[in-house]
Formats: C-alpha cells, structure tokens, sequence
C-alpha cells in the first residue's frame, strides 16, 4: 500500500529496508548516529538534516558516526565496498568532495575496470547538493556534472520521494560505486510511496508530463520548476512534455531522443553553472543526433556560471525558477521574444 | 440544474478512484443525431485509458457542450440528450444552469477505497462497492492485474448489488508471498477471503487466470457459488499465448512493456504511458518477479495451460464471456464449455474486452446476474 510521505523519509525508508534485508549494508558518515548509543543519546541527530535518524536503535553498530575527514571515511568506505561491505557512506554537502575526490574517482570508480572485473565496489555516496537554504558559497553547490564525466561512476539525482526510494534500494543493491544527490530543499516534498521496497532501474528517464510542443528535461529539484511552468504554458497553448533522467550516468538517452523527435524543440533545466553542465551535455547529444528533427537551437536553463551568492535576494535570482523556464520555453516555441 | 424527464445530461464519467477529470477525445454522435440509451456517444481519456461514454438515455443528442480537446471535472457536463421537441430555448437554460450550480466534487468525497484483510497470514488487497442487501458479486482479476482492471465495470455493477473486487496474493496491493503458486492455493485463498468477510455464497467472476480459479472454486464449493462468469478465461483448454507470459514477467522497461501490454487488446493504441507505469510500478516491488514466476511455472509451465477443467458436472449457471479477437487465450475455449453453458463473444475486442466494450459487458453480466437469482 502506497501513502504519502516525504522525500527525507522516502531515504530513510530504503535504507532501513536494505538494511533490515542485506546486514552487509551500513551506514557511515560525520553525525549518522549522531552520538546515538552513547549515554543519554538515544534519539539523537541522524545527520546534518536527519535523513539516517532513527536507524542506530535498529541496527546498533551498523551506523558508524566518523571523524570529520571526508578522505579517511570516504577512502574507508571505498575499501569496505571492495572488501565485501556494501556501505551508504554521507558526504555532507557535495562542495566538501575536494578533500576525498582521489578516492572517489581514482580508486573506487577504478576498481572493476582495473582489476579486469574481478573486485566490484557496491558502495553509494549520499550528498547534498542545491541553492535556497542560505548556505552560501561553499554548501549550495550542484556538482553532479563532475561526477557524471567520470567513467565508472554512476550519478543518481532523484526529483521525488518515490524516485528517491527504488532509485535509493537500487544504488546499494547496484555492485558499482554510486554518488546519490540529494537537493536538501526537496527533503519536506512530500508524495505517494510504496511500503514494501521496491527498485527503479539506474539509466531509465521518467516522462513526468506529456505534451508535444517542446521537452524539456528537467534534473531533480528542476523538476519542479518545469511542472510550475508548464502548467503556466498549457493556459498559453503550449503543451510542454518534461522528461526527467532520474540519473544522469547513465543517462537516458533514448527518451530524451524519442521525446524531441516528437516534439522538435529542447530546453534543459540544469540548476549547476551551465560551463560542461548536463543542460551543455544533453544540447550537445540531441544537436548531433537530431539536427534534423528540430526546429529551433536547443535552449539551457541553468544558474550563472558564479559561486551561489550570500544575499538572499541574489540567491533566489541564482537559481532557475518556473518563469525562466517558461520565458526559454516560449523562445523555443517562437512564442515570445528572445530571452 | 433541474433535470427534467425530456431533457438528460450526458456528464464526465468516473473510472476508477484516482480519477478527477477527463479530457475529451472526439464526439462519435453528431450534434442533432438521434441516439438510443446505450449508445456510444463520446470517447475520453482519463489518465489510464480511453474508453466511450454511452448514453444514458434515448433521444437526440442536443449539444455538444463540451469539445474535442477540452478537460473536464468528473461530473462536468459533456452533452445535452433531449426529445426533438424540446425547444432551443429551454436546452439553452438548461446548460445555463447547469453551468452555475456545479460544483466539481472534492477528491476526499471519494466513497469506497480499497481495504485489506488477513487471509492464512497474507494481507489481502479488496475493493468493495454497493451497499445493496443482495447477493454479492466477487470479480477476480488475471495473471499480472489487479483490481484495476475492473475500473469500467465495478461501480455500474454495484448498482443492484455489493461488488468485491479482489486482488490475488502476488499481485496489486496484496501479500507478494504465492506459496506454492498452484491453484489449490488460490482456491483456499478465495474460500479464506470469503470466510473473513462473512460471505456465504456469491457470485464469482474470474479475468482470465481469475478465472481459472474462480471455476475451480466453483468445482470444489458448489453449494458457495450462486453463478460462474468466465471473462476470457484459462482452465478450458490448454493453449494459452507462452509469449505473453514470458513477457510480461521479462518486461522491466516501458518499451517492452507497452507492447506486452499491446497483445491484451485488439487496439493496441489503448495501451498509454501511464498504464505502462502503473504495471512497471508494480512489477518493480520486491517479491513480484519471484511470485509471478512461481505462478507461471505452475499454471503455465512451457506456455500450456496446466489445469484443464471439466465443468460437465458443475450445477451452477455458467457464462463465457470473450472477445473475439483475444489473443492470449483463444476464443475456441468456449467450445469446451458444457451444454447449458451461456457464451456471449464480443466483436472487436481482445483479452480485455470488459474494459474495450465496457458498456455491452456490464449489460451482459447484469442480465445474467439477475436470471441467476431467479
């Protein structure tokens, strides 16, 4: 029986699940436990934000809090994934990557292809990505274009609770290493989910509107922002169909062709900088195989290519909201004037 | 709003619980044309599936009110059906009025939801409709449905009298643990869902491999079942299409899955992406590919049919009811029925003709319902 929860719980959930069902699975990260099991800690933070609160009463010993050195614990958990672990280790925020990217790119996205396929590293990397919360500079990132160039990676960037639950079971029980982002704005989102566990296959797009006017692909909390404008847009006449990867490595190319060779026209909603974006990824891709489908140049949604700003008020303009979506979406359709 | 003897109105219907609105496809009836009640008068698609709307009354179709392309709230007023000698005027206010007195209904007026029952330690997933106090129906869905399939039927049927629609453990919202997955199994499983409920006799109607089991409780609890309803049914023959089987249970992507899906219906075109989710939704839960699979190896083992029965001595009315252009399980099956047995074959649909022809079937299942009793 599916009911509402939220996209926190959604996580939550599949991590109980796995580890209720696979006692390989841990968690590991600065604060997961959150000083659970000490004295007089019992209910204590799970997390930064509480996404793993509540799983050290379940499965005491399985949730590790850690130091605060993302290169020891990353590189710890890259080893126990090799060694036989299936761990979900927490990169807090995905800005904090630079002191444990050799880990993450130069061992564990190595190890099968390297040792001729004889060692997988089932190991997933939860991380928190995104603008809006006033975090500044430093812990407002989206850095999953970095992580998607890289082979041996694959790069999960849920919109939904229901997305984030089977895509969540199917990165730990996936014997490739996994970076799982996470907009800490969509945490209180809120949407149906199925109790029982269940697995949405990495590389599959889901079609989140049908319309045959313009597509717009759309990544994670981006998402959003292309239904608020296409609900916009239907009451101008323009039928927007927003496909959503679900993940962006693989990435699923296929639905994305088969919806612009319908459609004719793209728009990609990206919230990083747009330099060696998704948004420039995915243009690319429909440029080379579709020039002849489409009707009009390819548009990219994204932030500006500048550190997300301090200021509230810069910050709210930093990110892409449904009104620029809709005015690209009318510069593609010829309905509006250039943008 | 007043509606009078003369004048009808043709409204949005509702199919299924989840439905708020629907969107007009085309208008199969002209404006000004004459219509009996039961004709097929509109097509619209609801976010799972098109299907036509019949007309509820005999007369002329007076107005289109609402046009191709447009969206309507369940309940909205899609057409005015009248006597010819009705005046303009008076349809003209009576749209008017219907215009300024409707209100969409609210999703949480929603009436009946699915529930769920502990049967030998499984959940059981049902959905119960109509308050009558007579004897209740139980309509048991296929291989790999739910008890969505009966979304066109349930609610007409419910009229005169309570109608189960159950799901079979592994499937829909029910238990995904099939024991063994033969058909002993599913036999108990009704007998136990039946007990729970309090439900002495009934009348069973089984989909396919729903029917199956509903003719093999009906071997083993005679004296439980007032009438047996065999929709497109397995258990009369021994083809049945392996390829679909296997299909359906490889399927995990939304193109194979759309044209699995495709071989259930004599118009493939009825398959839209939001069917091929919520069967993709389903397929992904944990225990669903294993249950499915124990299923078919007992059932279906090598694409046959393992259980053939032999209703010759079975003392309760029978009907057979399929489409002519079925695919998964051939039409040919009702030559094996026994003599007495009543077997109506719907032109132009497929496996899934309670849903194709919607209309023509409920009338069909109504009228014997009713003969049954008597």
């Amino acid at each position: 029986m599916a009911r509402s929860i939220t996209f926190m719980q959604a996580i939550n959930e599949a991590l109980a699940q796995e580890m209720e069902r696979d006692e390989r699975v841990i968690v590991m990260g600065e604060d997961n436990a959150g000083g659970a099991g000490a004295p007089g800690e019992d209910d204590a933070w799970g997390g930064v934000m509480g996404v793993t609160k509540g799983l050290y009463q379940k499965f005491p010993g399985r949730v590790l809090d850690t130091p605060i050195s993302e290169s020891a614990f990353i590189g710890a958990a890259a080893g126990a994934a090799a060694s036989g672990l299936r761990p979900v280790a927490e990169l807090m925020f995905v800005d904090f990557f630079g002191v444990c990217m050799d880990q993450i790119y130069n061992q564990a996205a190595k190890f099968r292809y390297m040792f001729g396929g004889k060692a997988v590293t089932p190991l997933v990397i939860r991380t928190m990505y995104g603008a809006g919360i006033r975090a500044a500079a430093q812990h407002s990132q989206s850095l999953y274009p970095i992580f998607t160039h890289i082979p041996g990676l694959k790069v999960v960037v849920p919109s939904n609770p229901y997305d984030a639950k089977g895509l969540m079971i199917a990165s730990i029980r996936d014997d490739d290493p996994v970076m799982f982002f996470e907009n800490k704005v969509l945490y209180a989102t809120e949407g149906e989910v199925p109790e029982e566990p269940y697995e949405i296959p990495l590389g599959e797009a889901e079609y989140v509107r049908e319309g045959d006017d313009v597509t717009i692909v759309a990544i994670g909390r981006m998402v959003q922002m292309a239904q608020e404008a296409a609900e916009a847009l239907a009451d101008e006449g323009i039928e927007c169909e927003i496909v959503d990867p679900r993940t962006t490595s693989p990435l699923d190319t296929e639905t994305i062709f088969e919806s612009v060779e319908n459609t004719g026209r793209l728009v990609v909603v990206d919230e990083s900088n747009p330099r060696c974006s998704l948004a420039a990824d995915i243009c690319a891709q429909v440029a080379q195989e579709l020039f002849d489908d489409l009707e009009a140049a390819p548009k990219m949604v994204t932030a500006p290519h500048t550190p997300p700003p301090f200021s509230p008020v810069l910050e709210d303009l930093y990110v892409p909201d449904a009104e620029r979506v809709a005015a690209a979406v009318r510069e593609v359709t010829g309905a509006g004037a250039k943008a | 709003m007043s509606e009078t003897q003369q004048i009808t109105r043709l409204t949005m219907p509702k199919w299924g619980l989840t439905m708020t609105e629907g969107t007009v496809v085309q208008w199969l009836v002209g404006e000004g044309e004459e219509v009996s009640k039961g004709d097929e008068i509109i097509e619209v698609e609801s976010e799972k599936i098109n299907n036509a709307v019949e007309s509820p009354a005999s007369g002329v179709l007076r107005r289109h009110v609402a046009q191709e392309g447009d969206v309507l709230p369940v309940g909205g007023l899609l057409g005015v059906i009248a006597d010819a000698s009705v005046p303009d005027s008076e349809i003209d206010a009576f749209v008017e009025g219907f215009r300024e007195s409707f209100v969409p209904q609210e999703e949480e007026a929603v009436s009946s939801e699915p529930e769920t029952v502990e049967v030998d330690g499984r959940e059981i997933q049902y959905l119960k409709m109509g308050e009558e106090a007579a004897t209740p129906l139980i309509l048991i869905p296929g291989f790999g449905g739910d008890i969505n399939i009966f979304v066109f039927n349930q609610q007409t049927l419910s009229a005169e009298r309570p109608v189960y629609a159950i799901d079979l453990p592994g499937h829909g919202g029910s238990s995904k643990d099939v024991d063994g997955g033969d058909l002993a199994f599913f036999v108990r499983t009704v007998a136990g869902f039946m007990d729970a409920l309090g439900i002495e006799r009934a009348h069973l109607a089984g989909h396919s491999m729903g029917g199956l089991v509903a003719a093999a409780f009906a071997l083993e609890h005679t004296d439980r079942v007032v009438s047996l309803t065999l929709i497109s049914s397995a258990g009369l023959g021994e083809e049945i299409n392996g390829d679909y089987v296997e299909g359906f249970i490889a399927a995990n992507r939304r193109r194979q899955m759309k044209d699995v899906l495709g071989l259930l219906f004599a118009n493939p075109e009825l398959v839209n992406r939001q069917l091929v989710n919520d069967v993709l939704r389903y397929k992904r839960l944990d225990g669903v590919d294993n249950a499915l699979r124990t299923i078919a190896e007992n059932l279906f083992p090598g694409g046959h049919q393992a259980n053939v029965l032999d209703l010759g001595s079975l003392r309760v009315p029978v009907l057979a009811v399929w489409g002519s252009e079925d695919a998964i399980v051939p039409v040919s099956h009702t030559e094996n029925l026994p003599e007495g047995a009543r077997v109506e074959v719907i032109g132009g649909s497929g496996h899934m003709s309670h849903m194709e022809e919607a209309g023509r079937f409920n009338r069909i299942i109504s009228g014997f319902l009713s003969e049954a009793e008597r």
